[in-house]
């Protein structure tokens, strides 16, 4: 598991100011002067304090969405803490203190045990070099001109490339979230890949460094010149845990002619207990931007974690004969809601794209498949297709299909279609009687379901989020 | 066969089942002995599907009585997995279809969890694909089959057939076959009774759920019985068969039952 690598990049900043402010935390509360010290705090040119500036304006005029099928108490954007220095994080002395249910998931996920201890915060120097695994990595990606860094240090170190296209695909004010992240985000991934330029490894947010203190209001920016490849991941199979319960990231990816990026998520926030309290709220804007020719965007989603999901990656299919894709696995399971799927947006000629997107739902959960796929009078000979499949466990939950179609050009095809299935008493009945227990049935049944989607995500990814699927979903049946 | 010195698969003594709060089984007793082939005739509704369920351990239905004795186990203690693990096999009247799962990888798995409860060699793919593609040249089956989901899409028949080769893989010490000659053609039925009869030695045991005499043309039954209104009440040779078809269910009372007691 890539994620063994997290806790050893969680290393103090570089760039010295961290440490000199360990201890600060931003009053509670959003207005110019807390984004004023955000960016002062961070050091920034007069160009992105004004970006953040411009944002904020935007944010005051705009409303919380309602539209969406999840149901949350009031968000008061009052009450939270807008800015606080990265800390390292307190090493733990042995596995004896981790805490036992934390052991205990890992075990069932069959995270290796010196991962474990890594994923844990357990100070882990001695069975790794950390320092040699990193830039060995950081050396590779060098040699072939490729930029992976945070968004903090690509600000200092490549300011131009990202004032030329930071806010370029997710604009300040394009919703009420995004809005949000654009005025207060504090850092996230960057990446460049230069023209012609495949790029040589999966791109891991494990292997940047200085992911600390990313988390809540995350920003990430992709770009890939002509000719350029790379596949990226992010998130991991690991529970994770914040104590900030509102979460807001946006994600930009740029490719150019002939480019194809290649973004795969595993998420997996913690959800809330079993009676629904706690657990993130994850409101995402993704967007990528076929720009270019025979450009390629493809997002691969495994959903299983956070309260309430709110995310739909969507494709902007500018360049003639460029590709959209969306594969999409969403679980919910208790109390957990998840509103999501994608946009497909159709300008240039030929444009095509896909939409797989499998819904599971068990316990009291609610899961929505909400996709737009249009066409603009331009995209002549646009195709789309989707498909939507919804799988329930038990007969508490619940699965909707919100398909929009705004087709305006008659030579485009666009194919939708739907189907609802679910896990019953007699299927798991059938199993049993041929000696196969209930766990290891739904694990057969959801994978199945789910085949077309992981055959998308890179390998190791795919069999740790088949284990993960099982996990979430224990306890669920029989 | 009934052989001297077999000994009991199965003692049912007693036993009551209900779902719902409606009971249906109404205190059924039966033995059957190792070597022993059983058929169970009766009416639409007569519960013969249930018996079938209840002893499989399906979680819908509650027993409220009696015993089972399943290889000198308790066989109501066991959750559903394990009775199957233990040598139960149950072939549905209504196999059911699972979308997505490849019956090639059902098979395999079912196979192998027997295998390992029998402290034998689990089967890799490649392996398996050529025990299950043998297995399946007895039953006349597609190679086809292995590739698609689980029952989906299969005709009446073929799921039938299907439900034959997984009791063909399993080897199980006790098979009930429920109406698994309901829908199939002549030369299907043939082929099916044909693979029974490989399967059927000394060591195990089976009962066949039925309507119709044809059946038994091909798998001579030790005991026939007829079930009515959650009892057996009626047992008698393979001839009871014949009879019953002729003559129909009217002039079976339940005072006729006295024969059940004797065999069991
Ligand atoms: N969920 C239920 N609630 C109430 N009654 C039920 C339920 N399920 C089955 N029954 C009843 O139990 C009785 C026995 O059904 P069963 O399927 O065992 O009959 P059978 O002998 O197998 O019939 P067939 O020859 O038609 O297959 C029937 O009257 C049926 O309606
Ligand atoms: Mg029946």
């Amino acid at each position: 598991m890539s994620a063994v690598l997290q806790s050893l990049v969680n290393q103090p900043y570089k760039h010295g100011f961290v440490t000199d402010i360990e201890s600060d935390v931003a009053p509670k509360g959003l207005n110019e002067e807390i984004i004023r010290l955000i960016s002062a705090k961070k050091n920034e040119p007069e160009w992105l304090l004004a970006f953040r500036l411009k944002a904020y304006q935007k944010w005051l005029t705009m409303a919380e969405p309602e539209w969406q099928n999840v149901r949350y108490p009031k968000i008061d954007f009052q009450d939270i803490s807008y800015y606080s220095a990265p800390k390292p994080k307190k090493k733990l002395a042995s596995m004896d203190e981790v805490d036992p249910e934390l052991l205990r998931t890992f075990e069932k996920l069959g995270v290796p045990m010196h991962e474990r201890a890594a994923l844990a915060g357990v100070a882990v120097d001695v069975i790794f070099d950390s320092v040699s695994v990193t830039t060995t990595y950081k050396q590779k990606l060098a040699e072939v001109g490729i930029i992976f860094c945070s968004i903090s240090e690509a600000v200092h170190t490549h300011p131009e490339l990202i004032q030329k296209y930071l806010g370029t695909v997710v604009p300040v004010g394009d919703n009420y979230f995004a809005a949000l992240n654009s005025a207060v985000f504090t850092d996230g991934s960057f990446c460049f890949i230069p023209k012609g330029v495949k790029c040589p490894m999966d791109l891991s947010t494990y292997f940047r460094i200085n992911t600390e203190g990313s988390g809540q209001f995350e920003r990430t920016l992709i770009i890939a010149e002509e000719d350029a490849s790379v596949s990226y991941l992010e998130g991991c199979t690991a529970p994770r845990f914040d104590t900030n319960q509102l979460h807001a990231a946006v994600v930009e990816l740029i490719a150019l002619d002939n480019a194809d990026i290649k973004y795969s998520t595993v998420q997996n926030w913690y959800a809330g207990d079993e009676k629904g309290i706690g657990g993130i709220y994850n409101f995402v804007t993704k967007r990528g931007l076929a720009k270019g020719v025979n450009s390629r965007i493809s997002w691969t989603q495994v959903e299983t974690g956070s309260a309430i999901t709110w995310k739909y990656p969507s494709c902007i299919l500018r360049g003639e004969n460029s590709v959209g894709e969306f594969y999409s696995v969403a679980v919910t399971n208790n109390y957990q809601q998840a509103d999501t799927g994608t946009k497909m947006i159709h300008i240039g000629k030929n444009t095509r794209s896909t939409i797989i997107s499998k819904g599971i739902s068990a316990g009291h959960s609610n899961s929505s498949y909400r996709g737009l796929v249009r066409v603009a009078p331009t995209a002549e000979g646009a195709r789309n297709y989707s498909q939507c499949d919804s799988m329930l466990i038990g007969d508490q939950c619940g699965a909707h299909t919100f398909p929009y179609i705004q087709v305006h050009n008659n030579s485009a095809q666009v194919e939708h279609e739907a189907s609802t299935s679910k896990i019953g008493e007699d299927q798991l009945f059938y199993f049993s009687q041929r000696g196969i227990g209930a766990e290891e049935a739904v694990s057969m049944i959801i994978n199945g379901f789910c085949k077309d989607v992981f055959q998308q995500l890179p390998m190791e990814f795919a069999v740790e989020a088949t284990k993960l699927l099982s996990f979430k979903l224990e306890g669920s049946v029989g | 066969m009934i052989h001297s010195n077999s000994v009991p698969v199965l003692t049912v003594q007693g036993l009551r089942a209900s779902i719902n709060g409606t009971e249906i089984l109404k205190g059924i007793d039966l033995t059957v002995k190792s070597g022993e082939i059983h058929a169970i005739m009766g009416l639409n509704g007569s519960g013969k599907s249930t018996f079938a369920k209840v002893l499989a351990g399906h979680s819908a239905y509650e027993v409220t009585g009696g015993s089972v004795q399943f290889e000198g186990k308790d066989l109501l203690e066991l959750p559903p997995e394990e009775r199957a693990r233990a040598g139960l096999f149950l072939a549905f009247q209504y196999p059911i279809e699972i979308p997505g799962v490849a019956n090639t990888q059902f098979l395999r798995l079912a196979y192998n969890t027997v295998q390992t409860q029998r402290g034998r060699e689990e089967l890799d793919p490649l392996e398996f694909d050529d025990f299950v593609r043998e297995k399946m040249k007895l039953l006349d089956m597609k190679s086809d089959f292995l590739d698609r989901s689980v029952n989906e899409g299969f005709s009446g028949g073929e799921k039938k057939r299907n439900e034959i080769l997984q009791m063909a893989l399993l080897e199980p010490k006790l098979s009930i076959l429920d109406e698994t000659d309901s829908g199939l053609d002549i030369d299907a039925l043939k082929i099916v009774a044909q693979g029974v009869n490989q399967i059927a030695n000394k060591d195990n045991a089976m009962i066949l759920v039925t309507h119709y005499q044809r059946l038994l043309d091909y798998i001579v039954p030790d005991y026939v019985h007829v079930m009515q209104a959650g009892r057996i009440v009626m047992t008698g040779g393979k001839e009871l068969a014949l009879e019953l078809e002729t003559r129909g269910y009217d002039w079976i009372t339940e005072n006729k039952s006295s024969t059940t007691g004797a065999i069991a």
